[in-house]
Parts: C-alpha cells; structure tokens; sequence
C-alpha cells in the first residue's frame, strides 16, 4: 500500500461526475468560429500575427510568443480572419478585450507538424524550447506556462514528479475521461518529463472513486511498461486536487508558502498536460485542443468534448443537444471555484476544463447570511488551516494589519468554508474583498514610496544647486577680489 | 442567451443555524426523558414556561431595536437557550423564576449585546447564575429522585404547584438536597465520607436518579458528536481533566474525595459537557484552543465542587472560562500550510 498523508480539513461532495462521465468521448465538430483572445497574464494585450483578411492554417501561431512567461497561441483550425475584436473574456472579470476572430472553412488545413523520433537524445532546454512554442500551458486550470515549471531554479533537488489526474471539483469528468481514452500519451507525457527534469520517480495521482481511469492507466503500463510511474489511487475529498494539497497527500511534504514544489523536490503538472506534450514533442502539434466537460441540468446531453481551442461556448452547448429549461447559471469551471459568465459567446481557454450549465437546484442564488455563530466549521474544513472566521471579522473591520497576521494571502478561495457555514456567510467574497483592499493598500504604499522617493531628490538637487550657486558666487567674488587687487598693484 | 454573473462557489451551503439548533434540541430529548422518568414531569411544565419567555423577551427586544423579528425567533437558538435553562433548574421553582431566568439570559446575556453570535457568555449560565445567586433556596431544592419519592407527582400536581404561591413548608415537604449538595453540607460538618454516601440520596456511580439522567445526556452528546454538531475535544477534555483531578484526591485522600465517577455521573457534568460548554459562540474555536477552554472547565469545576461555596459548579466554570475564551483563540491558532509553527 502506498502511504497517503493527510491535510487538513477537505470537504465530502457528491461528485456528480456519472452525468457527463457515461456518455462516450466525443469530439466536437469544427468550429464555425474561432476566437482567441489578445489579453496576455499581465494584463497587457499582445500584437496579433495576423490581419482581417488573411487565411490561417491549423497549427498556425496568431499570437506571437512574449518571454517564457506567455507562449505563442496557434490557430485550431483553418479559416479567414473575420477581424479583431472587442468581446466578452473567458475571466472572472468579466471584462471584454481585443480578440482575434477567425471564420472556420471546414478544410481543417494544417501546417506541416515536425515530431522528435528520439527525444531522450535530446537536450533539456531544447525539449523546453518545443514545449514552449507549442504553446503548452497548464491544463488544471491556472494556465501557468509549463516551460516554467520544468525548468526549477538549479538549486532545488527535484527527485518526484507528480501528475494531477485528481478531478477534485464536483461535475468535471475531463480528466477522468482523458486517462480511459489516452493513458498512453499521458504516461508518455510523463517520461518525456521525467527525462526533461531528469528525476527517477513519477506519482500519478487519481481519485479513488474513477475506477475506469485506474484501470485503463494499469492496462497501459503493464502494454508499454512504464515500470517507473506509480499511480496512486488517493481519497476523493475535496480539494486533493489542489497542488500543494495534492503534494501533502502524497508525500507528506508542505510547499513554503510564497514558495514552489520544486524546494521540496517535487514538480506537479496536470495529467492533461502531460498528454499535450506528448503530442507536442513525438507529432509536433502544439497546444489547440483539449478535452473539455459540458455538463449541469442545463444542458440536454452531458457529455465530454474533444474541442478545439477558441471554440465559442454556444457551439459546444449546441452540440450537447442545447439548453434545457432550467438552465440557470453558466460557469466555467466547477461549481466551487469557477466563475460564472454572462454569456455563452465566450471562447474556450487553454484552462477551460469544464462548462457546467447549472439548474436552479444545483447553485445557490443571492445567500442572506445570519450572525456568525462562531462553530468553527469554516477552520474544521480549511484545507490550509486558516481561521476562516477570524478572518471574516477582520475583513469585516477592514482590519488589514490584522487581516495579514491571519494570513489571508494563503487563502486559496477554494469554497470549502463557504459551502460548510451554517450562517450561510459569504466568506470567499469577504476574503477576496480584502485581498483586493491590501493590494491597493500595497499599490499605494509604492506610490507614496516613489513620490518620497522624489521629493527627497528634489530637495536634495535644489540643496546641491544651493551650494553650487554659493560656490560659483565665492569663486566670483574671489576673482573680482584677486582682479581688483592686481589693478591697485 | 445571457446569465447572472455570481460569485463562487457556486454550491449550495449545506447546513443552517436553525438545522443545528433543532438537531441539538433533539439530542436533549434523552435527557429530558430521564428527568421526567427520576424526578417527575415538573421540567415538562418548566420547558413551554421557558419557550414562552424566551421568544416573547426575544420578540420584544427586537421591536426595540427596529430588528426583522421573525427570522431570528425562527433561528432557534433562543429556544434551545429556553430548554437548556429549563432543564438545569429544579423541577417545582415557581413559574416566575423561570420566566425571570429566561428573560434575563435573553435580555441581559445576548440581545444587549446585539443578538446571536455576539454574547460572550452562555446566555443559559448567564440566566442560571442569576437565579442561583438571587434565589439560592429554591434554587438548591430539587424532587427525590424516582426510588425515593414517596408519592409520585402528577402532572397537574407540578402545574399546581409551579403556578400557585408555594408556602415554603409544603414545598419543603416535597424537597430534598441533591447529592452534591449533601455531599458539600456534610463534608462542612466534618462527616466521613463512607457515612454520608450510605445516605439514601446515593447510590449506583453517583447519585440514585442523578446517574440516569447523566447517561441519557452522555446518550446525546454522543449522538452530537456523530452528527458533527459539535466538536470532541471539549467534552473530552473538560470531563478528562475532571477525572484525572477527582482521581488525584480520590487517591490521596479517599475519605475526603468521591470517585472521579462520582463527579462525572453528578449534577451538570454531562449537561455542561456536551451542551453547555459546546456553545459555539461563547466557546474557544481553535482545535487546540477548545482542549484547553475544556480542560480548565474541568478543573474549575472540580475546584468549585471541592473547596469553593456551591455545590455544583458547572454554570460558573463556564461563564469565567467564557471570559476567557478570546485570550484562548489567540493563543492557540493553528499552524497554517506551509509556514513554520
């Protein structure tokens, strides 16, 4: 038996998986539509590779690459152009931004794709450099570039690599659907990370409860032997899937806080991710599609999709038989972290794992909260063993410094507290309201740092210029004084 | 097709105040039963009386205060805080002390300080402190247990006897000393132990009567810590620090100290221990806190059973660790993922 750690807290859900999880993998048809947004991480919008008019080839990069920190994006499908436009992004801000339009032609057109016969001769960066112009990000749901993460700082000792295959959030099925169809990319997205990182041990993490998945895992290992990776049946409890959650688990380890996986040795990718770098580097292809969930009482046929990236959510919907009549809230993501969008014109991320069209019975509307009645239920559930409660008074009072003794910014905003209060308190919103007023607090901390920071060069020059003034009067004074005495003599 | 944009989590919560509330009423019921069965159906009358005041002092305050009322009488913690004063107080106290009680615990102990969540004592306590303090007679008379009771009390009897003036001398008639009590004013006249626990009021682990209804309240604790309503560590630690002091005495002076049984089995033990100290709002929250909020309930219990001025000391040992309780918090938070202790 492979010992399990446990972390703190995690609650029980009903994984409402079955719905969408029993009807077969499909793959989505070609998108009448593609749609890739401009914004990049930082906020700031990229330059488009290519202007209204022109015809792009599947595989095509359409957003040039920006440092290692936002990889190029390609065109999923070939089509015309249509424009650039401003639309609805797929972001909990629910901000519209400049994205690139492309009409699909139905030809489906690539570029030639150029895979490595025999990676493991290869150089680690080289393999990264693929990785990244692949346009490869994480597949759980942050999106955070994956050369990054293969590439730790030197003086971290990796020795694991763990793969994420816990679906930890109710309703999604993507992942689960993803190893019963294509363990063997996954695991040998794994080797082609273990031979980048060059560590000897693989864990692959599944949840107990997707029996199919584990098997279909299994069956692929003893075909190919892939000795070296473990996979791990862990406890379905609410958030294991996290990644420091997940590396608890697993290895008892607890990452730093403001730190990463690497300084305790290990390194985490979705298995998803693994399987895009397989494709990546044995066929070439970089990132353009991905499995995604369509499910909720909102939609006629839950089912997963096989969809290419950029794919307006309204195809998808329709291709899942459309909107049934309780159709209530649309959420990208799952029902505890993803957030909700006003509309279905929205394209599909690289990180969109799930589209759940809730019923009315299955989210909850405006909450009346009552007093907090101080159970402690929110500090029983937290998954990194925060004081919710403390916290949410101190939010309450707007209270940062104390806000910041509780540690608020290792909250992960998972929902656990929220879903488990008896008072029906609104704590992730309380929470995020503070993060956002201590980051304007911080914002204006530079501000006035920078505006001193200025005053003090000023009355510093002014002072200098002072002394250079009565110097250069001296000085003139002297040669008046030397001039005149020269004269008398 | 548009859609309202909310916030996450998106899931429906799972549990509700009144939902806890309710489900703490019920597990008193096993409690209420071995009252009714030892001591009568005195508490019967004494729980309506209760209720009564409680909404009504609730339902005043809140006009008072230009406060939505029925949402908050509908939390039922004003109910549960009726029930659980109702059944602390000996069975026969006239009605008006009840009511009195209630009223204050409700009026004084939570709604001056802005309602539920926000007293920092136990409402209950609060009302049963009041009543021992102002009343200490009544207050210490309780029925002879079921097999001592000479004649058993009616129903009507208790209403009769609740609600019309009671001259002292009949009531005196039907009253007896509690164990503990008996316990306190023998010791104080220097009798031996083994002689005064030959007394008739005791027998069986602790007092004939008062053991049942200790078990049918330890039936309920355990069913709320099952259900996850309320959390282990306080009454483990408030009935372990209880029973490793009485055992400490009981060991070094037999003579002098009862069995650590004897104190668990007695008075408001498992009351105090599973529904009283576990008041979410005027307990310790942190895992660690609530070890230590139980463990000095305990011993302060015992101090004041032993050596200080009443005989039972649960509701005191409460409300002064209640004062506590905030220090408590701020020394016991837990040690968040990732950072060092």
């Amino acid at each position: 038996m492979f010992k399990l750690w446990p972390f703190n807290g995690g609650v029980h859900l009903p994984t409402h998986r079955q719905e969408s999880s029993t009807a077969p993998l499909s793959i989505a048809p070609l998108p009448q539509k593609l749609i890739y947004p401009l914004a990049r991480r930082n906020g700031r919008n990229a330059k488009s590779l290519v202007v209204p008019g022109e015809r792009v080839l599947k595989g095509q990069v359409i957003i040039p690459a920006d440092g290692t920190m936002n990889p190029p994006v390609h065109a999923a499908s070939s089509g015309w152009v249509s424009g650039i436009e401003q639309r609805l992004l797929p972001h909990p801000s629910g901000f519209s931004g400049s994205c690139v339009v492309i009409d699909g032609d139905g030809m489906d057109e690539a570029v030639a794709f150029q895979g490595v016969s025999n990676y493991a001769a290869m150089e680690s960066d080289d393999l990264r450099g693929k990785i990244h112009a692949a346009g490869i990000v994480g597949l759980g749901g942050a999106g955070f570039p994956t050369a990054i993460k293969i590439n730790p700082p030197r003086q971290f000792n990796v020795e694991i690599l763990v793969l994420n295959g816990a679906e930890c959030e109710p309703y999604i099925s993507c992942d689960d659907s993803l190893l019963r169809h294509y363990a063997h990319e996954v695991l040998g997205g794994a080797l082609i990370f273990m031979h980048i990182l060059r560590v000897a041990r693989c864990l692959l993490a599944v949840e107990e409860d997707m029996p199919e998945a584990i098997a279909a895992l299994e069956l692929a290992k003893a075909e190919a032997g892939y000795g070296h990776i473990e996979i791990v049946a862990i406890p379905a409890i609410y958030p294991t899937g996290g990644e420091k959650q997940l590396i608890k688990v697993l290895t008892g380890r607890e990452v730093p806080a403001d730190g990463i996986p690497a300084q305790v040795g290990v390194v985490c990718h979705n298995v998803a991710t693994a399987a895009a770098v397989h494709k990546a580097i044995t066929a070439g292809e970089p990132l353009i599609s991905r499995i995604v969930t369509v499910t909720g009482q909102g939609v006629r046929k839950p089912q997963n999709l096989l969809t290419r990236i950029g794919t307006p959510i309204s195809e998808l919907v329709e291709q899942c038989g459309g909107y049934t009549d309780s159709a209530q809230r649309l959420i990208m993501g799952g029902p505890m972290m993803g957030f909700a969008l006003a509309s279905d014109d929205v394209p599909i991320s690289k990180s969109t794992n799930c589209i759940l069209v809730a019923g009315q019975a299955e989210v909850v509307g405006e909450k009346t909260p009552m007093p907090c009645i101080r159970c402690g239920a929110c500090a029983t559930v937290c998954p990194v063993n925060l004081l919710p409660q403390q916290l949410y008074w101190y939010s309450r009072a707007s209270n940062l410094e104390r806000v910041m003794d509780y540690r608020l910014p290792d909250c992960i905003e998972c929902g656990c507290c929220d879903v488990v209060c008896p008072s029906h308190i609104p704590l992730v919103q309380y929470f995020r309201a503070a993060k956002s007023k201590m980051a304007e607090k911080e914002k204006e901390r530079l501000k006035a740092d920078h505006a001193r920071m200025r005053y003090e060069a000023r009355v510093a020059r002014k002072a200098q210029e002072q002394l250079e003034k009565a110097e250069s009067a001296r000085r003139k004074k002297e040669l008046l004084a030397t001039a005149l005495s020269t004269s008398k003599s | 097709m548009r859609f309202p944009t909310l916030p996450s989590p998106h899931l429906a919560p799972s549990n509700s105040v009144s939902r806890i509330m309710l489900q703490v009423l019920v597990a008193l019921v096993p409690g209420v039963m071995a009252l009714v069965w030892q001591f009568g159906p005195g508490v019967l009358v004494q729980i309506p009386i209760a209720l009564i005041s409680a909404l009504t002092a609730e339902a005043m305050v809140l006009l008072l205060r230009k406060r939505p009322v029925l949402p908050v009488l509908l939390d039922g913690s004003a109910a549960l805080t009726a029930v659980l004063l109702a059944v602390s107080l000996p069975p026969l106290v006239p009605w008006w002390m009840t009511a009195f009680g209630v009223s204050f615990a409700i009026i004084i102990g939570k709604q001056l300080y802005g309602g539920l969540g926000f007293n920092p004592f136990n409402p209950a306590m609060l009302g049963y402190a009041v009543l021992l303090i102002s009343f200490p007679l009544q207050m210490t008379a309780w029925l002879p247990p079921l097999a001592l009771a000479h004649a058993t009390v009616s129903f009507s009897d208790c209403v009769a006897l609740i609600f019309q003036q009671v001259t002292h001398a009949s009531f005196d008639g039907l009253a007896q000393a509690t164990p503990l009590d008996t316990l306190k004013t023998q010791l104080g006249l220097q009798t031996h132990l083994d002689e005064i626990q030959s007394a008739q009021v005791f027998g069986g682990l602790s007092g004939k009567g008062w053991q049942w209804v200790n078990w049918w309240l330890l039936a309920g604790g355990l069913w709320m810590i099952r259900r996850g309503l309320i959390d282990w560590r306080i009454p483990l630690s408030l009935l372990g620090s209880l029973y490793l002091l009485a055992m400490f005495f009981f060991l070094y002076k037999p003579a002098l100290y009862p069995t650590p049984l004897f104190h668990w089995f007695s008075g408001a033990t498992m009351l105090g221990a599973f529904f009283i100290a576990t008041d979410p709002v005027s307990a310790s929250t942190t895992p660690r806190g609530r070890l230590v909020y139980g463990a000095l309930i305990g011993v302060l219990v015992y101090v004041i059973r032993s050596w200080g001025g009443y005989p039972d000391g649960v509701a005191f040992a409460v409300l002064l660790l209640n004062v506590a309780a905030p220090t408590i918090d701020c020394y016991t938070r837990p040690r968040v993922y990732g950072h060092k202790a």
